[in-house]
């Protein structure tokens, strides 16, 4: 890892760089009340005054709705079109943050467990991550509790965190993170290796441990504490969609008589639909049974299986929640049921 | 707030009731609070702030069972609880409205002609943003009018927690979900995301209680409540209040349009 300064009146030098040779650059937009990552053509469309997005950045590898492949049929002949993915832009996101950037790890994993998912991958290795480190947190924040952390380097391509008013620490943490420093190789000096950028960093207890949690749900099938933690929950799909891992999606098709497309788009655990079969039976027949779902496929399957949690602690799912369903509360709950 | 909080426990003690559906301090604001024993109705509380319509629950069966309930309604909770049984969709037998007076009083209400004479001496104001916002889309000529939406509708990700949020979307199987035909496409478009907030407006004509569930629970905080809120408005002038509440399901001989003769 190579370790930088820039001053901070050149980072905006540094971006518009960047814009000027990705095709696409997605950073934190103001839009109405909320901030969002969006496509940026300038340097001035940059939101720095928010903590965190309301959506995560995981649309960037797998977007909301996406084609897999379109056909036309001819009298008896069916023409199929494959996407390629070497058409996937080039995409850079700027000011990400490390509750995003390691989201990932677990994304990567879900989309090469047993399949391996060639558009993610595509998109995925198109994809540069420059997260800026937290010097501020809320209350939905938990990221240390799950082995992440306001300066955590994992899943970045590319680390910045600001020092003070005049200068940011960068850390360039592999190959693609170097291209993009090339892009402007005035704006850096060599930094001081005894730089401990800690000091700056939003201070965030720990208020579990994931394998706390881990270790209960091992037993907790049958618990109560699904029903309790539950009842509240309404079973919309916010929690899902504004999730940097959850993964799930849906398979439609988009039919114009003897044209269309196949696509996938996301899906929720959430709904009620999403296990119902064409029987009519439901395997997942309550909100109750939907948020254990939850619950075990993040914090027992998903580490089981591909050995990462499904949760980075940026609590986006709290916040977007209609009725506050505080995942942070509900999993310190369930952590002290551990311990009993 | 002991009042209520008494009232609650005792109603759980006594056994009048199996739940009591209220609302506890949550992280920012409050939240719904399901009291099963009597220690859980110390959390209750009850003021200003309490936005989520709980009438959501009352057509959920897993949460409301088989035996009697009591709900701490804000004035449109009762609105809701009103359609809801125009509806055909509320157990009367089964179901305790409280409410709590501005002096802290509990007040239990013995029918749903009280409760709705109780709600009409209680409107609250109306929330000036939104009557701002009407005013300034009433004021954009059509072309501004699609712009804004488009604009505002192509943000949405199809989360549906408008649909959740609101009491009176109870179908158990909602028209985005039918795919023989597939009506709207369940994946966000902008056209399809339009067409899935018309659609939704459209079912809730004469129905919506304007109680702004929907905004409220909008994670982009999209301006959707604006949509019924202006629908309601248009009904009321067009059709007058009906008992029967729904536009969309309901005809009368003296109707304008003369295609149902």
């Amino acid at each position: 890892m190579e370790r930088f300064i820039i001053q901070t009146n050149q980072l905006n030098s540094w971006l518009k760089k960047i814009i000027e040779s990705v095709p696409r650059v997605l950073a934190p937009v103001n839009d109405g009340t909320k901030t969002e990552f969006r496509q940026i053509k300038t340097v001035d469309e940059v939101a720095y005054d928010t903590l965190t997005t309301t959506s995560s950045v995981k649309a960037a590898a797998f977007p909301e709705s996406e084609t897999l492949f379109s056909y036309r049929k001819e009298g008896k002949n069916t023409e199929l079109t494959q996407v390629s993915p070497e058409a996937y832009p080039e995409t850079v996101v700027w000011r990400a943050r490390p509750c995003d950037a390691i989201g990932f790890a677990p994304l990567s994993g879900i989309f090469n467990w047993d399949y391996k998912d060639s558009l993610y991958n595509a998109r995925h290795a198109k994809l540069t991550v420059i997260a800026f480190s937290c010097n501020t947190c809320d209350d939905y924040c938990f990221c240390t509790s799950v082995d992440g952390g306001p300066g955590s380097t994992k899943g970045s391509d590319i680390l910045v965190t600001q020092l003070n008013k005049e200068e940011a620490l960068v850390e360039i943490l592999t190959e693609k993170g170097t291209k993009m420093k090339d892009l402007c190789p005035d704006c850096f000096k060599e930094a001081d290796q005894n730089i401990d950028k800690e000091s700056v960093l939003a201070k965030i207890p720990v208020k579990f441990s994931k394998e706390q949690v881990h270790d209960f749900l091992s037993k907790a099938f049958d618990s109560p504490v699904w029903k309790q933690q539950s009842a509240r929950c309404l079973g919309c799909g916010a929690c899902a969609y504004v999730c940097p891992t959850c993964a799930c999606f849906d398979i439609q098709e988009e039919a114009h008589g003897s044209r269309g497309r196949r696509l996938r788009c996301w899906d929720s655990c959430g709904f009620s639909m999403f296990t119902l079969q064409t029987s009519g039976n439901n395997p997942r027949p309550t909100q109750a049974t939907r948020w254990r779902q939850r619950i075990l496929h993040k914090f027992s399957y998903m580490p089981d299986r591909i050995g990462e949690y499904g949760c980075t602690g940026c609590g986006r799912c709290s916040r977007a929640c209609p009725v506050d369903m505080n995942i942070k509360e509900h999993l310190i709950s369930i952590a002290s049921i551990s311990h009993e | 707030m002991n009042k209520l909080n008494e009232k609650a426990a005792a109603l759980l003690q006594e056994g009048t009731v199996k739940l009591i559906i209220g609302y506890e301090q949550g992280t920012e604001k409050p939240r719904p609070l399901f009291c099963t024993v009597p220690e859980d109705a110390s959390r209750l509380i009850f003021n200003d702030q309490c936005k989520n319509n709980l009438a959501v629950y009352l057509t959920k069966k897993e949460i409301i069972g088989d035996e009697k309930i009591a709900v701490i309604a804000t004035y449109y909770v009762m609105k809701s609880i009103v359609q809801l049984d125009k509806e055909n969709q509320i157990n009367k037998d089964n179901l305790i409205v409280l409410t709590v007076d501005s002096d802290g009083e509990v007040i239990e209400f013995n029918d749903y002609q009280e409760m709705e004479k109780y709600a009409d001496e209680h409107v609250p104001a109306p929330d000036p943003k939104v009557v701002a916002m009407l005013e300034k889309i009433d004021n954009m000529s059509r072309e501004e009018r699609w712009a804004y939406w488009k604009s505002e509708l192509t943000k949405c990700i199809r989360c549906y927690a408008c649909r959740a949020a609101c009491p009176l979307c109870y179908c158990n199987r909602c028209i985005t979900e039918v795919n023989c035909p597939q009506w709207i496409d369940p994946w966000p478009t902008p056209l399809s995301n339009m067409e899935w907030q018309i659609n939704r407006v459209m079912h809730m004509s004469g129905r919506c209680v304007g109680c702004g569930a929907c905004a409220e629970a909008c994670p982009l905080d999209l301006p959707i409540g604006l949509l019924t809120k202006k629908m309601a408005m248009d009904i009321n002038a067009e059709f007058g209040s009906s008992d029967d509440g729904n536009v969309l399901s309901t005809f009368n001989p003296s109707d304008k349009e003369n295609f149902i003769h």
